[in-house]
């Protein structure tokens, strides 16, 4: 009897322990990567040796990332990501989506999981320096708001005093909220959920009189509401929340050709160069536009990616403005002013280093 | 064995148990340092920072300023509340069910087997979303709120009761109390052999006379009711307020958890032997007294060990609140990770807290089984 015990006790430790040894061995490849800064082990050459970029996206905001009825995404975070293919492998497709929920995004990238976080994340100077993420340039500057039932006599944040709020937890949106009612001291109950489509289902139920989330957000999901005309985006604007993609820090390669894929979409629309007529610009002689597009110098070679990116980039995917239209713009059920987010000399803030 | 074996042996398992702790425990730390450089060390301390997130139902007070720690608390009291009541819920549910399923009646006895066998098969977390979104939230807004004779309020932002409430007085009449009740266990005790109905007035009396005295001191009940008021159209107040996030995990977790208490209380029924049945019943016991002073105390030395799992499953499961956005502990600790980007520590809490929890369970159920057991002597 005593035997048969230890026996079975000892085969189980047995079994535990190479186990235990084997995690330690092997060195998981992404994140030693990552700590190092030097040049030879980047993220770039994993997803070139791969053939295709893996993107964590949030999928459930129609205009940013969202499935298609025949199983395709579409959206602006998602372009960003096509433009990232387009630009490595002259192929937008080439992208493996993977969807991540707020609380699931940071790890996902930290670990290695994803190459590039694009999911409406806003940057911050915790994420940045406490989770070591390197933020990407802003793609949309946004700010967090409030949506409430056309028919209830709410209209400001004040008038949601002893009212109840539905959040989705994991986000800055739960923290600011609670920062601007203490400010103003306004009592309010929360009411958090860590599923974005549970969140939404409960303000629609009836649970919360109002809900609140990144404006772009709140106007992303009513639009895929039953009744989207029952529901009115309040004016206060509860914070600053600029969105941009992210990528695990300590690796000044792939960061460089992340950033460098955004500013050639807004460089682009900057130069008027457009997916339909970049074929033209091709031949142009404009200095400017040949360094761009990749017909003289080198920019793209020594990032280690093709020396024509933008114009593949262009090609496939379109310039900034383009690729807002088509997400959000007005023939979209968004309907999104530019405001902000459009170029520095009409009106907005979007602006681009130069390429030289 | 030769003695000289075992101790080697022994001392063999030793140093394998703690060689795969200390070897996870390596692993761990390196990986998070390979992972995010020089800033991430393991440690508690920012549990003393500040939350700044808000709460939605705490039992005691919570502002946004108070720190992590706090934060934690009140999430685990809010579990504790879930899994209290939902253990007292499912056992009356299960037993009920257990017993009804031995009936005699045929219809009771096949609501019974609907229940048990429909209710035990569906995924917990869809039955959740069911009771919150189909249940708890398809009662009317607070304008058109749904009113109870006794001033219940049904609504979509939650369920009114009217409750009983401490005064000043509650003090005194809880330590005169307190006395007469050590007083009448003091006498029941000394009497333990011959308990007589005598002895059992006597206890009796002594309660009493300290309420008489409780009385006489403060002039008030221990006790008043507390009923639920409408302030305006969109308020009501006073009373018991039960969120629908409460009650729809709650309801849940015991109408769950009660269909494998049923199973447990059914199979601990039958294995009573017949004789003991067919014994009660010739004595001229009527039913009730048959299944209430002969079977049941027989077949709850048989329930009482399975039952503790259907409270420590009911225990565990209760951090799926989260689903239907009840802050419990787990809920809390995932707002807490997200915005300290602190995931092995806000596990570790959870995993300690989770483990208090369910071994304080099993402690007291086993000390209440080892009471119940036959004695041998
Ligand atoms: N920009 C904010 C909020 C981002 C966020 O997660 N927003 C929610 C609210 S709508 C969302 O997109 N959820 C989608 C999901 O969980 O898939 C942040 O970075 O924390």
């Amino acid at each position: 009897m005593k035997k048969i015990q230890w026996k079975f006790i000892l085969a189980g430790l047995l079994l535990i322990l190479p186990l235990a040894g084997c995690v330690t061995d092997v060195p998981a490849p992404s994140s030693s990567s990552a700590g190092t800064a030097n040049s030879q082990q980047s993220r770039l050459d994993t997803v070139l040796k791969r053939g295709k970029l893996i993107c964590g996206v949030s999928g459930e905001l129609p205009g940013f990332s969202f499935v298609e009825p025949d199983g395709k995404y579409s959206g602006l975070d998602v372009d960003v990501c096509r433009s990232i293919a387009a630009a490595l492998f002259d192929n937008p497709d080439a992208v493996e989506f993977r969807k991540l929920s707020a609380k699931q995004r940071f790890p996902a990238v930290q670990s290695g999981e994803v190459d590039i976080l694009s999911r409406n994340t806003t940057f911050t100077v915790q994420r940045n320096t406490e989770l070591n993420l390197d933020f990407a340039p802003v793609i949309f500057y946004d700010g967090q708001g409030l949506m409430v039932r056309k028919d209830s006599t709410l209209n400001t944040l004040a008038s949601l005093k002893n009212r109840s709020i539905c959040v989705q937890s994991g986000t800055t949106t739960e923290q600011n909220l609670a920062d601007q009612m203490r400010q103003r001291n306004i009592p309010y109950t929360s009411v958090v959920f860590d599923d974005v489509n549970i969140t939404f289902g409960a303000y629609t139920e009836g649970r919360c009189d109002a809900i609140t989330a990144d404006r772009s957000a709140l106007v992303s999901r009513r639009s895929s509401f039953q009744k989207p005309d029952d529901h009115i985006v309040l004016p206060d604007l509860l914070s600053k929340e600029p969105l941009a993609p992210a990528v695990s820090s300590g690796d000044p390669r792939w960061s460089n050709v992340v950033k460098w894929t955004i500013y050639t979409l807004i460089n682009a629309e900057e130069l008027n160069i457009d997916s339909k007529n970049v074929t033209q610009f091709a031949t142009s002689n404009d200095p400017v536009v040949k360094r761009f597009l990749g017909g003289e110098g080198n920019f793209g070679k020594k990032m280690g990616i093709p020396n024509d990116f933008a114009a593949r980039i262009i090609k496939h995917v379109g310039n900034y403005g383009e690729v807002y239209d088509r997400n959000l713009g007005k023939q979209t059920k968004l309907k999104l002013d530019r405001g902000l987010n459009n170029l520095w000399n009409k009106g907005g803030i979007l602006y681009s280093p130069p390429f030289r | 064995m030769p003695k000289f074996w075992r101790i080697a042996l022994q001392g063999l398992l030793l140093v394998l148990v703690v060689g795969t702790i200390a070897l996870l425990w390596h692993n761990l730390t390196a990986n998070l340092q390979q992972q995010s450089s020089q800033t991430t060390r393991l440690g508690f301390d920012f549990l003393r920072e500040e939350a700044k997130f808000n709460i939605g139902e705490a039992a005691i007070p919570y502002q946004p300023s108070d720190s992590y720690g706090r934060a934690i608390l009140v999430g685990l009291l809010n579990s504790l509340k879930v899994i209290a009541v939902g253990i007292v819920l499912a056992t009356t549910l299960g037993v009920t069910a257990g017993i009804a399923r031995l009936s005699n009646n045929w219809l009771l006895q096949k609501i019974a087997l609907f229940y048990v066998e429909v209710l035990r098969n569906i995924p917990l977390l869809l039955q959740l979303f069911f009771w919150y979104f189909a249940f708890f939230l398809s009662f009317p807004k607070v304008e058109q709120r749904l009113q109870l004779p006794g001033a219940i309020y049904l609504t979509k932002s939650g369920i009114w009761l009217p409750w009983l409430q401490a005064t000043s007085a509650t003090g005194t009449w809880l330590i005169c109390w307190i006395i007469g009740g050590v007083g009448a266990g003091f006498i029941l005790y000394r009497q333990r052999q011959t308990l007589r109905p005598w002895t059992v007035l006597q206890a009796g009396a002594a309660i009493v006379a300290l309420s008489l005295l409780a009385l006489l001191i403060t002039h008030g009940l221990p006790l008043q009711f507390d009923v639920p008021q409408v302030i305006d159209n969109f308020q009501i107040q006073g009373g018991l307020k039960l969120s629908p996030e409460f009650a729809a995990i709650t309801t849940g977790l015991s109408v769950y958890t009660g269909t494998f208490i049923a199973e447990v209380v059914r199979s601990g029924i039958q294995a009573v032997p017949r004789g003991q049945w067919e014994a009660a019943q010739s004595l001229g016991l009527s039913p009730n007294v048959v299944m209430g002073t002969v079977i049941f105390p027989q077949a709850l030395r048989t329930i009482l060990p399975p039952l503790s799992n259907q409270y420590l499953n009911l225990a565990k499961n209760s951090s799926l609140a989260v689903a239907v956005g009840y802050p419990d502990v787990y809920s809390i600790s995932d707002s807490m990770n997200s915005q300290t980007g602190r995931p092995v520590e806000a596990m570790l809490v959870i995993i300690v807290t989770y483990l208090t929890i369910s071994l304080t369970l099993s402690v007291l159920i086993n000390l209440y089984n080892r009471s119940v057991q036959i004695v041998e002597r």
